[in-house]
């Protein structure tokens, strides 16, 4: 924030400044809200919206404060009259707003003028007459000796220094004890102070170990990974909903859950959009619920399924409870690995011995390299083959494509916001009822309904257009 | 007659002195040296590659929902598998369970601390993990019977010997990877509470991690106040690569949908992309008119965009390919602390210090 503070205070590229008159003396080195907003815009190249924002923190934080009304912290886009905060006065100095400075600022207004102070500021100064009676003398000592000192001044100085002093005590002793600006700055504190670097010889050990292996590693030239991105981006965009937007429409836009009803885990027909995912990598298809029963019907026909068993298997092993990991490698070992085992996969010999000894003391990981090598050969091998397959194909062709949903015929009727099962209810479910589809019965009716909705308004909305033949009403 | 001890201690402590030095020496020497080696294979920019690529038209995101139930600031939030309810946390120590499209709190749980960090959803949907100031990680099962307390079946599952800064499910309810300030990073297993493996190298607490999207699955990256993100290996506790380009404490961390590359978003009011095979900073996302620090960011679906969360209480949008930024959001009346896209990508989510959430599509 200093940085924008200090170039506005440039002699030649910062805000023009003029004396401003504050009633009838004349303040120097002033400017108006107008002229900061105008600046930033001028200077960050933004809009005015975003001025007036940046604007509004550096008033909020002190940097600048209004001469008319210096309780109102906002920064007007008028003619209002602001002044910069001396460095002195700065947050980021960090003076400790002491109580005992606090006093002397109460004090000093106090004898100044009687009932000057506000409510707060009187509750406060009670307060603290209670708590730091002791050094009261040395309080109102002090306040009487900075404001005979001040007498000596100039008028305009003497206005000029006190808003300086009444806005920093503003923002340190907020009237209302906004707790949010005090804790951010202690917080703010207490972050700077992590920021110490350690100089342990452990660290420093662990950081030259990191580095020469960093120098040994491969890396790939910028042009083919920065390609990637470019590449990945394109792929996908039209998968983006908040780019390309979704079909039917974006549920949180147009409070319709039709675009989850029709993309649950577990769907009858799934969309195109969906299916086209399948295509793009390995990962995708394997991921998706629906894209994994296909593959395994495919492998099937293949007779080589037991490889995604035993990836499947291997998955479970990894990332299952601790307890059982002993009773699944073993059981793992007898049906995949096993000489003359029921569903044996095909390893190479190195990674079968290493595998075979690792499970004499089986732990989580055991499996990993046996896993991998099994995933890349469906991965070079099957994956291809299935995406030219006539099962992908029809999967494809028989995909649903929703009609975009235009807007509601009734646009003063507000959608009524059905909520879903929970999760946690789902499963309980599952665990009672055997076969149940997850979700899909609660949420049936509801969505059954509002997609016949749907069907009806974009037919009468969308002039000549049949729907679709890849009609949603195919069960 | 002994000799005083004073000479021996001033030796040693000399010795000492002397390895210290010597190790930074060969530490600083090693780091130019691999600089030296990043530069060698940089041979374009990423806005030169995306010249061809056609740029974004008008951005229009709007607050959808407004989430107001939290009596303090909220601290950190995520979204559940189903892409509806999510999980919030905020400084008074309550974690919320939200169906946020029909705005509907499901679960309240009070923790015994305040500050909660740190809060994420299990990918069954069946339970949330939290922690914070309690230096802890605890994971509470979601009942939907209304007069069971979810306090009572608690589980304490992470021990850390400062505060929890960020805790995230691997792929399964199992296992649970956390950062904390104590400068290191640990996995453990949920069922016993055992450490599964710690993570040592950052010189200072670390903010945040996140789990690669890879199709071995086996590496995260953490950011912290030493202004590095380092990438570890989940098996074996190391760290595979580490980045050092930030000015200042890195807040958030994002990969990319491809598990090539993550952002970072730091105080330095900066978000940078780094690449993992080309293994550098290769771009940054800054503006002059940008002066405060970023809490928190995330990718949309495609990675085309990344949001960011600001400390002056705004969102921008950037476009990652030609490093422009696209929109800036208003909305939250302090600071953003936390943000996160839907899972299927269909809108995000913001807390911030204004007690509020909101989901922006």
């Amino acid at each position: 924030m200093e940085k924008v503070i200090v170039a506005m205070q440039d002699p030649d590229m910062g805000m023009k400044m003029r004396n401003q008159r504050l009633l009838i003396t004349v303040i120097p080195h002033a400017m108006t809200g107008r002229d900061v907003i105008d600046w930033l815009i001028q200077k960050y190249n933004i809009c005015e919206e975003e001025a007036l924002h940046v604007g509004g923190m550096l008033v909020r934080y002190g940097y600048i404060y209004p001469l008319k009304e210096p309780r109102s912290l906002v920064l007007r886009a008028d003619e209002t009259p602001y002044r910069f905060q001396t460095p002195y006065f700065w947050t980021s100095t960090r003076w400790p707003a002491s109580e005992l400075d606090y006093a002397i600022y109460l004090a000093k207004k106090n004898i100044r003028k009687q009932g000057e102070l506000m409510e707060y500021e009187k509750e406060r100064y009670s307060l603290l007459h209670k708590r730091i009676n002791h050094t009261w003398d040395f309080v109102v000592m002090q306040a009487r000796e900075q404001l005979r000192a001040s007498k000596q001044r100039r008028k305009a100085d003497r206005i000029v220094l006190e808003c300086q002093e009444q806005a920093y005590w503003l923002i340190n002793r907020p009237p209302v004890r906004s707790l949010t600006l005090h804790y951010s700055l202690t917080l703010c504190v207490c972050v700077c102070v992590c920021v110490c670097v350690c100089t342990c010889v452990f660290c420093l050990c662990l950081q030259i170990e990191s580095c020469r292996r960093a120098l040994g590693r491969n890396r790939v030239k910028s042009s083919i990974c920065l390609e990637g991105f470019v590449k990945f981006s394109e792929q996908y965009q039209n998968h983006d909903p908040i780019m390309q937007g979704c079909l039917p429409s974006n549920p949180w836009i147009s409070d319709d859950t039709a675009h989850w009803t029709m993309n649950s885990e577990i769907v009858p027909v799934p969309t195109r959009l969906r299916v086209e995912r399948w295509s793009f990598s390995f990962m995708e298809l394997l991921n998706d619920p629906i894209g994994r029963r296909e593959f395994m019907t495919y492998l099937e026909k293949e007779f080589s399924a037991e490889n995604l068993c035993f990836w499947q298997a291997c998955e479970d092993i990894r990332h299952g409870e601790s307890s059982k990991i002993i009773q699944k490698v073993e059981d793992v070992y007898k049906n995949f690995l096993a000489p003359g085992a029921a569903r044996w996969v095909n390893i190479d010999s190195k990674t079968m011995d290493k595998t075979l000894e690792g499970i004499k003391h089986p732990h989580r990981f055991v499996m990993d390299d046996a896993q991998l090598h099994i995933y890349f050969l469906m991965k070079k091998d099957s994956y291809p083959r299935y995406l030219k397959s006539d099962l992908y194909k029809n999967m494809l062709a028989k995909a649903i494509v929703p009609q975009e949903t235009k807007k509601s015929v009734f646009p003063f009727m507000r959608r009524q916001r059905h909520s879903s099962p929970s999760p946690a209810q789902a499963v309980t479910q599952v665990t009672e009822e055997d076969g149940r589809a997850m979700g899909a019965g609660k949420a049936g009716t509801n969505s059954e309904f509002s997609l016949f909705i749907l069907f009806i308004s974009s037919h009468i909305s969308s002039t000549g257009r049949a729907p679709s033949s890849g009609c949603m009403w195919s069960k | 007659m002994r000799s005083p001890p004073i000479p021996e201690m001033a030796t040693q402590e000399v010795q000492l002195n002397e390895t210290l030095a010597h190790l930074k020496t060969e530490s600083e020497t090693l780091k130019s040296k691999l600089e030296e080696e990043r530069a060698k294979l940089h041979d374009v920019e990423l806005h030169q590659v995306a010249e061809k690529v056609e740029g974004l038209g008008q951005f229009v995101m709007k607050t959808r929902r407004t989430l107001k139930g939290h009596g303090n600031k909220v601290l950190c939030m995520d979204w559940c598998k189903d892409k509806r309810r999510i999980v919030s946390s905020s400084q008074d120590g309550k974690v919320i369970v939200w169906d946020a499209f029909t705005t509907n709190k499901e679960h309240a749980v009070t923790m015994p601390c305040t500050w909660v960090m740190a809060c994420a959803y299990a990918p069954s949907g069946c339970a949330v993990a939290c922690g914070g100031l309690d230096n802890k990680c605890s994971v509470y099962p979601l009942s939907l019977d209304k007069n069971e307390n979810l306090a009572a079946k608690k589980k304490s599952v992470a021990m850390h010997t400062n505060y929890l800064s960020a805790c995230s499910f691997t792929n399964s309810d199992m296992q649970i990877l956390t950062s904390s300030g104590d400068g290191t990073c640990a996995l453990w297993d949920v069922e016993s509470g055992q450490l599964l493996q710690s993570f040592h190298g950052h010189a200072a607490d670390v903010l945040c991690l996140d789990l690669a999207p890879s199709e071995t699955g086996n590496t995260f990256v953490s950011g912290g106040c030493d202004k590095k993100a380092n990438v570890w290996d989940m098996r074996s506790g190391q760290c595979i690569q580490s980045f050092e380009t930030h000015e200042s404490d890195i807040n958030s961390v994002r990969y990319y949908p491809s598990g090539d590359a993550f952002a970072s978003g730091s105080d330095d009011a900066t978000c940078r992309l780094y690449d993992l095979r080309a293994d550098r900073e290769v771009a940054i996302y800054s503006k002059e008119s940008i002066i405060f620090g970023v809490s928190s960011v995330d990718f949309s679906l495609s990675g085309r965009l990344l949001f960011g969360g600001y400390n002056d209480y705004t969102i921008n949008v950037w476009d990652v390919l030609k490093g422009t930024r696209v929109s800036i959001l208003f909305g939250h009346e302090n600071r953003v602390s936390t943000l996160r896209v839907s899972p299927d990508g269909t809108a995000f989510c913001t807390g911030s210090w204004d007690h509020t959430l909101r989901i922006w599509a």
